[in-house]
């Protein structure tokens, strides 16, 4: 009994490392899988695609990680080979100001255009203040 | 007025848009040097290329699959190209089956002065290819002069890559 209990101890304590070493580098793949897109089926990452590259990419991303690379260190080894269009996040540059800010520009622009018109309203209610004391006299029934 | 302009803005925007092909993507890898491999030549035993043994030529790496229908459209052009000796085409046979690429190359004329067997894609990955066949020109210091993805068509030959070997090569 006593020396079932503790090669059951000793398998588990083997295994168990590995397996929580398995999980935790699924999880980084996976995290790093997430950040890049697929360039056969661009809608996707290569996380969600089943793509032959998707695949070969995940498995390159997963032998980097293992062979001690930083997730930084793999998005860069992408982007040098793939260009930018790989991530999902594009990086901050001169050429990208616009992507990124584009935007806001864009809303900045609507919210002006708004304002302007919603400045010239008052002229238009001060006409409906005359309006509604001619309503009013109609819905007393004076007239 | 200011609809129509609003109209016209992103009429233009989308037909931009429209008339660009999201497949073509620009290279990162043009004016780089061409990744390093060592791989086995497919139909000669024990023979081995890597890039560095092309240093002083301008050569062609060309990838192909015997599954890739895309590798048919180009092929005749090819074989016209290696004919006319322009300069060395390489073959990268790209994720085939161990066999598959000799059989093709028998069946349908071979352009290449070798190619290189990839089963596994990790060359090509190196290289930054996503879709079968792609074209690099790679000049006589073993830098990526030209990148095309996609089967070469005569106008890209004739247009492009000849005038550039041509002017690589200092003719």
């Amino acid at each position: 009994m006593h020396n079932r209990l503790l090669i059951t101890l000793l398998a588990t304590s083997l295994a168990g490392p590995a397996a929580a070493f398995d999980a935790a580098l699924d999880a980084r793949v996976d995290a790093v899988s997430q950040e890049l897109r697929c360039l056969v089926c661009q809608n996707q990452t290569i996380a969600d695609s089943q793509a032959d590259l998707a695949v070969d990419l995940r498995r390159q991303v997963r032998e980097m990680l293992v062979a001690g690379k930083s997730e930084a260190e793999v998005v860069r080894y992408m982007t040098e080979r793939y260009g930018d269009f790989v991530v999902y996040r594009p990086p901050l540059r001169a050429d990208t100001l616009l992507l990124w800010f584009g935007p806001l520009i864009l809303f900045g622009g609507g919210l002006m255009l708004l304002m302007r018109r919603v400045l010239k309203l008052p002229a238009a209610t001060a006409l409906a203040a005359h309006d509604r004391a001619h309503a009013d006299k109609l819905l007393d029934g004076e007239d | 007025m200011v609809p129509l302009l609003l109209f016209l803005t992103v009429a233009a925007f989308l037909g931009v848009g429209l008339n660009r092909n999201p497949r073509e993507l620009p290279s990162p890898l043009v004016g780089k040097l061409a990744p390093q491999f060592d791989a086995a030549v497919i139909g000669r035993q024990g023979e081995r290329f890597s890039p560095r043994g092309m240093v002083g030529k301008v050569w062609l790496l060309n990838v192909w699959a015997s599954w890739c229908t895309s590798c048919r459209l180009e092929h005749p052009l090819l074989m016209q190209y290696a004919e006319q000796g322009i300069a060395p085409v390489v073959g990268l046979n790209y994720k085939d089956k161990d066999g598959a690429g000799v059989q093709w190359l028998q069946r349908h004329g071979n352009p290449y002065a070798l190619s290189v067997f990839d089963p596994e894609g990790r060359i090509g990955i190196d290289y930054g290819v996503y879709g079968v066949p792609e074209t690099f020109v790679i000049d006589a210091d073993g830098v990526i002069q030209l990148r095309h993805a996609g089967p070469i068509t005569k106008e890209l030959l004739d247009e492009r890559i000849t005038p550039l070997i041509k002017k690589l090569n200092g003719a």
